[in-house]
């Protein structure tokens, strides 16, 4: 068992805001070991980006409620001061963010920034540091590192950029790297290498890995676990044989469902979980799945628990019983979705 | 760039060009402008009037007029209609003085604005924020003539505390210098302090919510660091551009009213008086002095902003 780097506890976020509060995240937990990859996955505003930041403390603000517990190596996070902070981010915990075109500060070169975390950190030259910059870059496949450090981000093409915000979460070697849809702005070839850069990374670098995603297809390709979150919850979270084999949560059978399958045409994948997402400023009493289940009964009003109902460290929140869910999962033979599509 | 600068230079001197045609078509139509009998003065009879006239070349047509006196402009002979003082050698005393006030008002106003808008943006909501607002309110909204006579009244005459007027040049005693220039810097800069201080808070509070803000905290930079190196960095670049426009502004003019209530001898209050005295050379001369320095920092503006935002900086060598 390798050693367990990161738990996060009943972790809420809640926000004020004009509208009224926005519950992002409504009591997550989970673990993070050594090395392993570890993938979120939902729909757009299910508080992926939210629980990532708030572990690094960059959702800390005035008008945040932040409770629970995030522990990194046993030192709380979520009460740590600023110094405290400071040293656990990018020495110890690095993020890459959603959006390449906007992570970057246009007005510096992007050598510089990445120059900048290093000199945070350490004492190092301006002339090491460069160095480093230059190494790093390398690293990750930019071409011509030497010339490209000195270089204006608007100047990198958003793959680039990804790349050099990789870079950036490298820097210091940390031991976690939280990636928050690194590739969802990408086109699908550079989508396909930045991820096959992270694989390697946790390969050679034992990095552990946390990856934010609403692509299944991701998961597939580089997780060791899953969770998948829906309205601020986790619903399901399991291995990655366990949610892609025996998946639980009749959400979880729909985004299978609707998993990029060049068999089929587009309009039929995307349909597979009609209605919209919760809202989180008055999220549906009980699951917050019910509304766009076709398999709830009166028993959905309540909250369901996230329990381990099959499997070892495979628990999800739903209803259903075992036996039931294996009938109703199977939209045809050897299929697994929400419903059956309709004819 | 040395087209940029070439097409800048261009436009400068059409600016001026059309200016100076403005003002000397401007001064022909006003009433009360003819310049022959101010010359002629008291003691005018047609003969004297006859006379200067044909000398000083008032009877040709506008165009001839204009000509003459742009030649005189060039030459550095243009002479005062009233006072008959060459109006080069009286803008060039009163230059130093100008500029002593100017530039010492700027760097006032923009120490305080920076240092105000940082804090009001740090604490945004909290007391200090509101204390600086409702100061940057008052100094916005005070006019310049006022805030100076209250200054004069209970600084310098109600408590002695600073010299009521004159000027002591720089280099013959630094300390009076200041010591005599000191409320008018505070006349001059209190309006821009509150100005400035409001558009960098804003522009802050806007910095404060890019993604790259977030980055820059994510890679464990002390929020000193990130708020000066990055909020504020990126939050001085429109501020810089309005400080180029404003300054020349204030060179090219803007100072009349502060050197006119703390009798400051500088171009401004040349300016002033020639306009009392409805002195075509001097307004002529002042105009094309103040538009100079409006238009040369607004090319200076386009040069810096290029300079200080790499996306246009490479946009415009592209080109
Ligand atoms: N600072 C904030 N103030 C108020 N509401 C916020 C704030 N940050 C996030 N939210 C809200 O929290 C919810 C969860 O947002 P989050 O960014 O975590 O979604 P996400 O799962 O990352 O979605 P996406 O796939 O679109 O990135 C959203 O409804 C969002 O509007
Ligand atoms: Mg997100």
């Amino acid at each position: 068992m390798s050693e367990q780097l990161l738990s996060v506890r009943d972790l809420r976020v809640r926000f004020t805001t004009e509208d009224g509060i926005v519950h992002a995240v409504d009591g997550v937990s989970f673990d993070l070991a050594a090395g392993e990859v570890l993938a979120i996955v939902g729909e757009s505003g299910s508080g992926k980006s939210v629980t990532a930041q708030t572990i690094m403390g960059l959702t800390r603000s005035p008008n945040a409620r932040i409770e629970g517990s995030v522990a990194y190596r046993g030192r709380e996070l979520l009460t740590a001061d600023d110094e405290e902070l400071m040293r656990v981010r990018g020495e110890e915990i690095a993020m890459i963010f959603q959006d390449p075109m906007t992570s970057l500060n246009p007005v510096y070169k992007v050598g510089d920034q990445i120059g900048e975390a290093i000199q945070a950190h350490r004492h190092e030259s301006d002339h090491k540091a460069r160095e480093q910059t230059i190494e790093l870059l390398a690293a990750v496949g930019i071409p011509d590192p030497s010339k490209r450090v000195d270089n204006y981000p608007h100047e990198y093409s958003g793959g680039m950029r990804q790349r050099a915000m990789i870079a950036m979460g490298l820097a210091l070697e940390p031991t976690v790297l939280i990636a928050d849809e690194p590739s969802t702005a990408l086109d699908v070839t550079i989508q396909a290498q930045i991820l096959r850069l992270l694989e390697q990374l946790n390969r050679d670098r034992d990095l552990a890995v946390i990856i934010i995603t609403h692509d299944l297809g991701v998961v597939a390709e580089i997780a060791d676990r899953v969770l998948v979150m829906y309205g601020g919850r986790i619903i399901e979270s399991g291995s990655l044989e366990q949610i892609f084999y025996d998946p639980q949560h009749p959400y979880t059978w729909g985004l299978l469902g609707s998993l990029a399958r060049p068999d089929r045409p587009r309009t039929m994948r995307l349909s597979q979980i009609t209605g919209q997402p919760p809202s989180l400023l008055a999220p549906p009493a009980g699951c917050h799945f019910r509304p766009r289940c076709p398999h709830a009964f009166d028993r959905c009003t309540r909250v369901p628990p996230l329990e381990t109902r099959v499997g070892e460290n495979h628990a999800d929140r739903c209803w259903l019983s075992v036996e039931q869910k294996k009938t109703l999962r199977v939209v045809k033979t050897g299929e697994i979705g929400l419903e059956a599509p309709a004819a | 760039m040395a087209r940029f600068v070439t097409r800048r230079l261009v436009g400068m001197v059409v600016v001026l060009f059309a200016i100076s045609v403005l003002v000397f078509l401007i001064f022909n139509v006003i009433p009360g402008g003819d310049p022959g009998k101010r010359i002629c003065g008291k003691n005018c009879n047609n003969a004297l009037l006859t006379q200067i006239n044909k000398d000083w070349g008032f009877n040709d047509s506008l165009p001839v007029q204009y000509v003459t006196m742009m030649k005189k402009v060039f030459t550095g002979e243009l002479v005062s209609y009233s006072s008959q003082l060459n109006v080069d050698q009286q803008i060039k005393k009163g230059i130093p003085i100008t500029f002593s006030l100017c530039i010492g008002a700027a760097v006032i106003w923009m120490a305080f604005a920076i240092v105000f808008g940082y804090l009001s943006a740090v604490k945004a909501g909290g007391f200090t924020d509101r204390a600086l607002t409702i100061l940057a309110l008052v100094g916005i909204s005070m006019p310049v003539f006022f805030l100076g006579a209250i200054l004069l009244l209970y600084l310098t005459s109600k408590i002695q505390l600073f010299p009521t007027a004159g000027y002591v040049s720089l280099t013959s005693d630094p300390v009076q210098w200041a010591y005599h220039l000191f409320l008018p810097w505070i006349t001059l800069a209190v309006l821009f302090v509150g100005f400035y201080s409001r558009v960098l808070r804003s522009n802050m509070l806007d910095v404060m919510n890019e993604d790259y803000v977030r980055t820059a905290r994510a890679k464990g930079l002390s929020e000193r660091q990130v708020r000066i190196h990055h909020v504020l960095r990126n939050s001085m670049i429109p501020v810089i551009t309005l400080f180029g426009l404003d300054f020349g502004a204030v060179i090219g003019g803007g100072a009349i009213i502060t050197e006119s209530i703390f009798s400051l001898n500088g171009v401004g209050q040349y300016a002033a008086d020639a306009i009392t005295n409805v002195d075509l050379p001097p307004i002529m001369g002042v105009t094309l002095f103040g538009a100079f320095f409006i238009v040369f920092f607004n090319a200076l503006v386009d040069i810096t902003y290029a300079w200080l935002d790499p996306r246009i900086r490479l946009g415009t060598e592209a080109r």
